[in-house]
């Protein structure tokens, strides 16, 4: 008997020889497992995600052992880290590369607020220049705090409708922050 | 032995340089001096190949807003046969921050005064590339001079009756 | 074979150049570094490398903090190794303030920060090897960047940046776990690095691919201030732990190893052979520890050691100097002071000026990877780009310190 789970089926309609359920549920269930991020990591965040990374944590458990390192084929773009002014345009160019659906998950203090470093220098949270799903707190979050983000982000994917992406409310927030 | 060493060393210098060497102190053993712009190379060429003093430790600066000369350019040199720091300033006018570089004898000195010059705004001449290092060109100031604030002044979302200010 | 000759001359009519943006969120570049550099096929022929991506005013900041909180600045600085940060500025505190430490604080302050020697070393050489194409060194001796944390934990309560230590000592003494864990590692930890080092040290594609390649002379180390592994490496046997002890290092028997040639390789081994020096330290620092006085975990100086917490909500004289502490009143002399540590990447400086007031008047770090890394792009010209990336790796640049 081996030990590896598979997920349950998503609610549908069951008889002999079929099963019938939804689109958006199936494809949501398949992306929600196989997440290839894109780690973003500039300081002391992107340390403890190599932590997580590493065997003791191994985030490879939740289907995301594939790091894409190319924004085209990323699904989630993990920011670690303090995002300076300087690199601002670079994290904003990185995002527009990437490809719909995707997803963001701003781990740490500094991607979220700017953390401890009120300064001239640094942006003050990397939501000021993109939408951000999840934000993950600490200084730096622990591996297990970053498992729990990258968790939240699977049952955001997994309860995605398959419409979102069209819908007038995300083009809204897309031209909110000026990309169309 | 530090204390021996530095009194031969101040003898050395003042024989060489005269009264362009000035400000003699020791605070925690480190011997510290002050010298003028013009002679500066000369000071730490003199350093670096008749005393040893062959390491670059660091270039930095520090800004005293209500002094005459109110940027003080410090060096730290090392000798690391005798196991002796030194510390020579030279403290220049905020209007006309020029210095001479010290990348003809070092150049480690580069990057050292392109940080200097971008967080202070002095200017090394002779310097090979002084651009800014470490803040976007558009960066109109050169941040560390006292007079300009830690927080980005074009904030609009933290007010100041929050802060007690 | 020679591989860093260039392959074609100036007037080759076939010569053509190529500019490869590398950065600043490479993959192979680890931090966040842009070098525009200029191929000839696959050789480099210049190399511009631009830095300040995570540029955060650490020096600003610190002018506008007391002593006690520019300790979670310092933290972020070489966040690989943030004790040794940490207490190199409490040292450097302690040298302005002239505060004397009981030897069992020295002790314990040299088991940590050889601890984290250790967990800087490590990265650096996983990271080479993994580079080098050796993915299972990396996943191997990374567990035992966790058990180090693990200790870290018992101490002071956090993983990685540590806030670790107090002005004058240690916020807490080190519990029977805490001991426990070390006397573990020293255990585990010496078996796991010399399987590591079996896996390497003598692996024909690790010496391939790093013997020989980015050789650095010890006159142009010196020529361009490296500090560190790196100009060990070269030969130097410049170490401040020597040089300059501090924390009773005078009390210790170790060795400073250096290479020759200041090659990648030279680099590896001398990162490998310090973590064996470290592992020698801290098992004696545990033998000493056994001679003296117990549960001394600070110094004897109430008007600058922040008071527990218990003592503050109970005792009148514990809470003023709470107070006084937590709002910079506390009566340093006006001086200045440099102090530098031995950092994992080398030798990690601080220049503080006091004037008197609640906050330093100016703080100036002596970043070692900021000032090792001014030497990557003119020692790229000639090296082939996946050596140039090996070459990075090698000499472990962490973005926090490079930028501060």
């Amino acid at each position: 008997m081996s030990d590896i789970n598979i997920v349950d089926a998503p609610p549908g309609i069951e008889g002999s020889g079929f099963f019938a359920t939804s689109f958006d549920k199936v494809i949501g269930l398949a992306r929600s497992h196989s997440l290839w991020p894109l780690p973003f990591a500039t300081s002391c965040c992107g340390i403890e995600f190599m932590a997580t990374m590493g065997s003791h944590y191994d985030l490879g458990r939740f289907g995301s052992e594939r790091l894409s390192f190319s924004p085209r084929q990323a699904d989630v773009l993990m920011v670690m880290g303090t995002i300076a002014k300087k690199m601002g345009p670079v994290l904003k160019q990185v995002y527009l590369q990437m490809a719909e659906p995707r997803w963001v998950m701003a781990v740490g203090a500094c991607a979220s607020s700017g953390g401890i470093f009120d300064t001239y220098s640094v942006l003050q949270g990397i939501d000021e220049i993109i939408p951000v799903d999840v934000y993950v707190p600490g200084c730096p979050p622990r591996p297990e705090a970053i498992l729990d983000g990258f968790t939240k982000i699977q049952e955001l994917v997994r309860n995605e409708s398959g419409r979102r992406r069209h819908s007038p409310e995300y083009k809204e927030l897309l031209a909110s922050y000026g990309i169309l | 032995m530090a204390e021996d060493t530095n009194h031969n060393l101040i003898e050395v210098l003042s024989t060489r340089f005269g009264d362009k060497v000035t400000a003699v102190s020791e605070p925690y053993g480190l011997l510290t001096f002050e010298t003028s712009k013009d002679v500066i190379v000369e000071v730490l060429r003199f350093l670096k190949e008749d005393n040893r003093f062959n390491y670059l430790t660091d270039i930095t600066a520090v800004h005293y807003p209500e002094k005459h000369q109110a940027i003080a350019v410090v060096y730290h040199l090392h000798n690391m046969v005798a196991k002796v720091r030194v510390r020579v300033k030279v403290f220049i006018s905020e209007h006309t921050p020029t210095i001479p570089t010290a990348t003809v004898l070092w150049n480690g000195a580069n990057w050292m005064e392109r940080e200097t010059y971008d967080l202070f705004g002095v200017k090394f001449e002779g310097h090979p590339d002084l651009r800014r290092i470490l803040n976007m060109d558009e960066l109109g100031v050169h941040p560390m001079l006292k007079q300009y604030p830690l927080e980005d002044p074009n904030r609009v979302d933290k007010k100041d009756e929050y802060f007690g200010r | 074979m020679n591989h860093n000759q260039p392959v074609y001359t100036d007037n080759d009519p076939q010569e053509e150049l190529v500019t490869l943006n590398l950065g600043p969120t490479h993959p192979a570049t680890h931090g966040v570094f842009q070098n525009v550099i200029q191929l000839d096929g696959e050789r480099i022929v210049s190399g511009v490398s631009t830095i300040g991506y995570i540029h955060r005013a650490f020096e600003k900041i610190a002018e506008h903090r007391p002593f006690y909180q520019i300790t979670p600045l310092t933290d972020r600085l070489n966040y690989c190794s943030s004790p040794i940060n940490n207490m190199g500025w409490h040292m450097t505190v302690e040298k302005l303030l002239n505060i004397q430490l009981p030897k069992r604080v020295d002790y314990l302050r040299v088991i940590i920060m050889e601890l984290a020697r250790i967990s800087d070393h490590i990265i650096c050489n996983t990271i080479i090897a993994q580079d080098t194409g050796a993915t299972t060194t990396f996943l191997y001796l990374f567990q035992f960047r966790e058990h180090i944390y693990e200790i870290y934990e018992e101490v002071c309560g956090a993983r990685l940046t540590t806030n670790i230590g107090r002005i004058g000592g240690f916020e807490r003494d080190f519990n029977e776990i805490a001991f426990a864990k070390i006397n573990k590692f020293l255990k585990e930890f010496p078996v796991a690095l010399r399987e590591f080092e079996s896996l390497l040290n003598r692996n024909r594609i690790f010496i391939d691919r790093t013997a020989g390649v980015a050789r650095v002379s010890a006159e142009t180390a010196l020529d361009y201030s490296w500090s560190g592994p790196l100009l060990r490496a070269t030969g130097v046997d410049y170490d401040v732990r020597v040089s300059d002890p501090y924390s009773s290092y005078q009390d210790f028997d170790f060795e400073v190893p250096v290479g020759t040639s200041g090659d990648i390789y030279d680099r590896y081994l001398v990162r490998n052979e310090e973590m064996w020096q470290s592992v020698r330290i801290i098992e004696q620092a545990m033998e000493k520890l056994k001679h003296e006085p117990p549960h001394i975990f600070h110094a004897d100086v109430p008007e600058f050691y922040l008071p527990a917490k218990e003592e503050v909500y109970n005792n009148m004289e514990a809470l003023i100097y709470h107070f006084k502490i937590v709002m910079g009143e506390i009566d340093a002399p006006k001086a200045e002071v440099y102090h530098s540590v031995e950092g994992g990447n080398g030798e990690l400086g601080f220049y503080l000026i006091n004037d008197g007031g609640r906050t330093p008047y100016r703080l100036h770090f002596r970043r070692p990877s900021f000032i090792n890394y001014q030497m990557f792009a003119p020692m790229s010209k000639g090296m082939l780009l996946s050596d140039a990336i090996i070459n990075m790796s090698s000499m472990n640049i962490i973005a926090g310190e490079l930028d501060a």
